[in-house]
């Protein structure tokens, strides 16, 4: 079935569909989430509580608007960021560091839990320090190109260009 | 438009990082739309992204999905048993509330009647009240004739006068009873037929001699009253009482021919 299909049975409240969407994209979410909270369990909650949200709120996605990865991906990172602002999550989690997400991937215990994953993550370390700084900032901060270039402190021409080098490096990682 | 240097740019990575405004995501979908080229590579970023997110995953927990869908209320394996369950009770209550409507209806109409039926009956009770009313009234007017009559009788100043049949109505016979203290007789006259249509009895006070017969007026409703027992006002020194059939309306001087009942008064 194709994706845009697939997208408009699940606005018009389609449990099948909304089903094959969390198992294309619940793994994303969940990485991209765990990135921020840096906690199993409350990630996993957080996770849910996205899919959630996602499902009462559908009828707000339009394809026009962006895709619909990028939609989901919003709404997770904007739920995560929310969840270490709330009250409980300061006070049990202070040791939020500026690690980037490789660092997920240098500690074992996570790649123990996925065994697909090692392949991609294999890959994903040995990209270049300048791209996972902009990719981090990009994908799982979500920045915009904008504030991107305030961070890094270089133009917005010099981060387009480097953070399409940067995935056409990974994308060739993923196609071998 | 070069679609090469545009997707060189870089602006579809940020494009599905989110990374761009409003304005400009909607100039890449038209482009998209109008570009396969474009389209493709977008999808095969996507495929990237998604990927790369998904490595830093520490792996969905088993049931999570199930967790959100019973959080929605969703639930699509229990559908059975959740449908076998719900039914009944939906048709208990479906069934008890159409029950309830239709005694609750039947209770209505019921009382309806009911109250219909009384309403009736009160009006026959009414009706037969003022009918008794209307025969106690009878009964007490009747009761106070009889008691006046009674009194009359028994009264030592009233002269009672026996009036004989006369001539052709021999087997006639009336009777006045006399009370000169209130100038009034009462005439009992049971003993005299119906008159005929167009007639009526007409009752004269007598004096002898000479004969001078005086008027005391018709009885009109002769045929109507039921005790024949008539009240007649008296002013006369009567020596003798008779009834005469006249034409209706009265006559001035009796008609010997047709004279009923005459009596004299014997004691003065």
């Amino acid at each position: 079935m194709p994706l845009e299909e697939l997208i408009l049975k699940f606005q018009k409240k389609d449990e099948k569909a909304f089903e094959h969407l969390y198992d294309m994209y619940s793994d994303s979410m969940l990485g991209a989430i765990y990135n921020i909270v840096r906690d199993h369990d409350v990630a996993q909650e957080v996770m849910q509580d996205v899919f959630i949200k996602a499902w009462h709120k559908s009828d707000t996605y339009s394809s026009k608007k962006g895709r619909f990865f990028t939609w989901m991906l919003n709404i997770a990172r904007n739920a995560a960021i929310d969840k270490t602002r709330s009250k409980d999550f300061k006070t049990s989690k202070q040791n939020l560091n500026a690690d980037f997400f490789v660092g997920i991937l240098e500690s074992e215990d996570n790649l123990d839990n996925k065994t697909d994953a090692i392949g991609i993550a294999k890959f994903v370390k040995k990209l270049a320090k300048k791209c996972i700084e902009v990719i981090e900032l990009l994908y799982f901060k979500g920045y915009t190109q904008t504030e991107a270039s305030e961070a890094l402190d270089m133009p917005i021409g010099t981060i387009k260009t480097r953070n399409r080098n940067c995935i056409k490096e990974l994308r060739n990682m993923v196609v071998k | 438009m070069d679609i090469k240097a545009y997707i060189e740019s870089g602006i579809l990575e940020l494009y599905v990082a989110g990374a761009l405004s409003e304005e400009e995501n909607k100039d890449v979908y038209a482009l998209m739309q109008q570009h396969p080229e474009i389209l493709q590579e977008v999808l095969d970023i996507e495929a990237a992204v998604v990927e790369l997110t998904a490595s830093v995953s520490p792996g969905t927990d088993d049931g999570a999905f199930e967790n959100i869908k019973q959080s929605l209320s969703l639930d699509s394996k229990d559908t059975s048993k959740v449908v076998s369950l719900a039914k009944p009770k939906y048709n208990w209550i479906t069934y008890t509330g159409w029950a309830a409507s239709i005694i609750l209806a039947l209770g209505l109409f019921w009382t309806i009647n009911k109250n219909d039926e009384l309403k009736s009956d009160i009006q026959i009770s009414k009706t037969q009240q003022s009918l008794l009313e209307t025969q106690i009234e009878h009964s007490k007017q009747s009761l106070g004739e009889a008691k006046t009559l009674i009194s009359v009788l028994r009264d030592n100043n009233i002269t009672q006068v026996p009036l004989a049949g006369q001539g052709n109505f021999e087997n006639t016979y009336a009777k006045v009873y006399w009370d000169k203290s209130s100038q009034r007789i009462f005439l009992d006259v049971l003993g005299l037929p119906d008159p005929p249509v167009g007639k009526v009895y007409q009752v004269w006070s007598l004096k002898l001699s000479p004969l001078t017969p005086t008027s005391l007026g018709t009885i009109d409703d002769f045929m109507t009253d039921d005790n024949k027992i008539f009240e007649i006002e008296n002013a006369n020194h009567s020596e003798a009482f008779g009834i005469t059939l006249e034409p209706a309306g009265g006559s001035e001087s009796p008609t010997m021919e047709q004279l009923y009942t005459l009596g004299v008064v014997t004691s003065s």
